[in-house]
């Protein structure tokens, strides 16, 4: 029972990790101010490029930058039209999304002729996992072991960024500079901007920042927990994550644990597969994967605690007075 | 303007701006002297906030300079007027509600990429600010908890911390007690004392006169005179804004009040938080009176109105009009009340008077669209439609009289027009009447005041709500006072004097003065 829950958590984080990147991402964007539906578009797109780079230049490294800077791109130009043309935030996102859906299949095709998905990765185009020292030694000892051995050793370098994004955030979000006007920003934007700071480059920033860990996301996806493109392989991943956002109340920690909740239902459900309960009967998975999304509604509604967003976000700002 | 040996703190030349078709600023020249307080006063819409926000770097001029200390600066954005020195507290505060009051001090200046560093700092400026201007305040408490002067401080704190020896407030009273404002013109003398310059922009005759040493006035983008306050008058003043001679006072007989027409009692509405914002208000509208509502902004002047005309239901309490008794239980809509011969001119017109898409005879038919008058069989009748706006748009001096301009095109005070006739044609029997005058100009005002008196002469109930004191004072018949959703006093509009009222609407007079005057046993049982 305790090594079957041990692989659950094992499984939990690695799920986690994309949605803990892509909450993080839309953290920064979103308390300046920015709604991003768009990360589930960002993803998609860094993870084919990273999938294609790591195919074409044998390494996961250079596939990992070229899904950052596709993401980056992507960000920006929701940047330009949210920030620069006070565009709709929503629209701009979900046009996004709906382009590069469209454009990694067409482009993976026309590139590689495999029906939209990518060469299968291996060896240094992929992300390896990392054993921990004495992992192999400790595993005997009881309780401990099996959390230090099974648990924490063996993911990918990535997974550990990924957790490890949570304490930086937080850091940035709330002990920098940039953070405090990143937070006003997503407030109040006037106020910013009779302070003297320029709310487009703060807001900008923001997306940057957004746009690199979709990226990390996205590279994830391809190069690390899978080996190679799938088509539509972000599989609402990006909402998913803007509902742990939400869930955790665009704070660094409780968004953690809104991810690493929705990971373990995401652990669950697939454990569950074909699974017979007695009396029940074979559960259906898909009332587990639509948990998240259930406990995402009942906070909206107010029956969790509130949930209460940035104060201006998805407002065009216009410099005007009000 | 005599020449001095000392350079000016800020000077002015030739500063032109257009927006469009709009001429907002025409070649603008201002001298301001070191270490005063200058008031500049104009109308709405005479261009005294986009002067200022040229200053503050908001826009950019078409033509003209800034002179600081005698050197010209070029001021592009908010970040150049800090560098030159200016401060500014806006109308409406430049904030962040969620931030501590350190936070929205630091916000920009905060000393360093990390905050660590700056905190330290601020806070030991913070204190020498507090103590040498007297502007107190806790730096740790959360801006959106602090009553609206205590933020209004946070914004003067906020320029001076950045280093301001220019400080231009616009229109900082409009949000205040009488007594806030006072502490707020103590402060603004304190300042003056350190050497601080202070450009004080405002609509309110009484302010100029009190604190400033001179005065200019603006009329239609154009500065049209400069003053020593100690030689000029408010007469001679207010002339200069309007350009021609105002009355200040509205020519009323006495009240005839006779029946009543509508009783409220014990009214009470929780907000949707669950916030109680009306607490147990009872009170009689009668005919052939004006009832005016005084306090200060929020105090549940707005709930009153929602809750009399019909717009939100209240959850204690009936009201008795018309001979019917509408209470929770038997609930009558806006619509219903309209039919039972109740007019309401909202306080915010924008939001509630009008659609401001829509062409001027339309909006003036809006509520009373199902009229037979303004239909036929199956269409709607245009023409009579546009043969009553123009009818009304000559009685009530509309300008310009085009019944096909977009309401949003017309000025304030025609735009209230619009919608105040809309109401008063319809003969109601009892007419609320919330801010009246907001945004509108002078001469507007007057028209807006008489048709009251008039309706009121014709034998018909007006409940006023307004912030303003003395259009208060000079309309009502008999003034009620709320403070925090509660009514705390009653006055005879003849005993009423700006003190006793504007201690009263920071629900001060008891304390001040116990067993106070004609503040009615049964209101002030219910407040306190």
């Amino acid at each position: 029972m305790f090594e079957t829950l041990i692989l659950m958590l094992d499984a939990t984080m690695r799920v986690s990790t994309p949605l803990l990147f892509a909450a993080l991402a839309g953290l920064y964007s979103e308390r300046a101010g920015i709604v991003d539906i768009g990360l589930e578009g960002k993803i998609l797109g860094s993870a084919f490029a990273a999938a294609a780079a790591a195919a074409v230049f044998g390494s996961a490294w250079v596939g990992l930058i070229f899904g950052i800077l596709t993401s980056v791109s992507l960000a920006m130009i929701h940047g330009f039209a949210c920030i620069t043309h006070r565009g709709d935030h929503i629209v701009s996102g979900v046009a996004i999304n709906t382009i590069v859906a469209g454009l990694t299949v067409t482009l993976s095709m026309h590139w590689f002729g495999m029906g939209g998905q990518t060469p299968a990765l291996s060896g240094d185009a992929r992300f390896m996992e990392i054993t921990f020292p004495f992992a192999e030694a400790l595993r005997d000892v009881p309780v401990l072991g099996l959390i230090y051995s099974d648990m924490l050793s063996g993911h990918n370098i990535l997974v550990y960024l990924a957790f490890l994004m949570v304490p930086v955030t937080y850091w940035v979000v709330y002990k920098t500079r940039f953070g405090l006007r990143l937070r006003a920003v997503g407030e109040n934007p006037h106020a910013v901007d009779t302070a003297g700071i320029s709310v487009a480059f703060i807001r900008y920033r923001a997306l940057i920042v957004c746009g690199i860990l979709c990226g990390l996301a996205g590279a994830y996806l391809s190069t690390a927990h899978n080996a190679g493109f799938l088509k539509d392989m972000s599989a609402g991943k990006g909402y998913m994550a803007l509902a742990a956002l939400i869930f955790g109340k665009w704070r660094p920690v409780p968004v953690l644990f809104a991810c690493l909740l929705f990971g373990f239902l995401d652990a669950v459900a697939i454990r569950m597969q074909g699974v017979v309960i007695p009396g029940i009967g074979e559960v259906p998975v898909q009332a587990i994967e639509v948990l998240p999304y259930v406990l995402t509604v009942l906070l909206l509604a107010g029956f969790i605690g509130k949930a209460v967003g940035p104060k201006a976000i998805g407002r065009p700002y216009v410099k005007e007075r009000a | 303007m005599t020449k001095k040996t000392m350079p000016y703190a800020i000077e002015l030349r030739d500063i032109s701006k257009r927006f469009g078709a709009v001429q907002a600023n025409k070649d603008i020249c201002l001298h301001v002297a070191k270490g005063t307080i200058h008031g500049i006063i104009g109308e709405n819409g005479a261009g005294k906030s986009t002067l200022m926000s040229i200053i503050y770097g908001f826009y950019e001029a078409d033509t003209g300079h800034i002179e600081v200390d005698g050197q010209r600066v070029d001021i592009r954005n908010s970040e150049g007027a800090i560098q030159a020195g200016i401060g500014m507290v806006h109308q409406h505060f430049m904030l962040v509600e969620t931030f501590s009051v350190l936070e929205n001090v630091m916000l920009g200046a905060e000393g360093g990429a990390l905050l660590k560093n700056g905190i330290g700092a601020a806070r030991i400026e913070l204190q020498r600010l507090a103590q040498e201007y007297s502007l107190d305040i806790d730096v740790d408490a959360i801006v959106e908890d602090l009553p609206v002067g205590l933020q209004q401080r946070v914004e003067i704190l906020k320029a001076l911390y950045r280093g301001a020896r220019i400080l231009i407030l616009d229109e900082p009273t409009g949000v205040l007690t009488p007594q806030e404002a006072d502490h707020l013109f103590r402060i603004l003398h304190a300042l003056k004392e350190q050497g601080v310059t202070v450009l004080l922009i405002t609509h309110k005759l009484r302010e100029i006169m009190a604190s400033t040493d001179n005065v200019s006035v603006m009329r239609q983008g154009e500065m049209v005179a400069h003053r020593e306050t100690a030689h000029t008058t408010k007469e001679e003043l207010a002339e200069l804004m309007v350009g021609k001679k105002v009355r200040l006072t509205v020519n009323k007989d006495e009240a005839n009040p006779s029946q009543v027409l509508l009783s409220a009692k014990h009214l009470s509405q929780f907000d949707s938080q669950g916030v109680k914002r009306l607490k147990d208000v009872s009170l009689e509208l009668r005919a052939g009176e004006i009832l005016g509502i005084a306090g200060v902004s929020g105090n549940g002047q707005s709930e009153l109105l929602n809750v009399l005309s019909g717009i939100t239901l209240m959850d204690e309490g009936e009201i008795d009009f018309a001979g019917q008794v509408i209470n929770a239980k038997a609930p009558k809509d806006a619509a219903q009340m309209r039919d039972l011969k109740m007019a309401h001119v909202p306080e915010d017109r924008h939001k509630m008077g009008l659609v401001t898409g829509f062409e001027a005879y339309e909006a003036a038919i809006l509520g009373y669209h199902n009229s037979d008058a303004y239909n036929g069989k199956v269409l709607m009748n245009r023409k009579a439609m546009l043969d009553e706006c123009n009818t009304r748009m000559a009685d009530w001096d509309v300008r310009p009289p085009n019944p096909h301009l977009k309401t949003a095109n017309f000025s304030g005070g025609n735009q209230q027009k619009i919608v105040i006739a809309r109401e008063v044609e319809q003969n109601p029997d009892v007419l609320l009447i919330g801010q009246p005058t907001r945004g509108v100009d002078i001469g507007a005002i007057e028209n807006i005041h008489e048709q009251i008196v008039k309706l009121r002469d014709a034998g018909k109930a007006i409940l006023l709500v307004s912030v303003e004191l003395d259009e208060i004072m000079a309309l009502s018949d008999r003034i009620l006072v709320m403070f925090d959703g509660a009514v705390v006093g009653e006055l005879d509009a003849k005993d009423a004097d700006e003190r006793t009222l504007g201690l009263m609407m920071a629900n001060a007079f008891n304390e001040e003065q116990s067993g106070g005057q004609t503040a009615s046993a049964e209101a002030t049982g219910a407040h306190v």
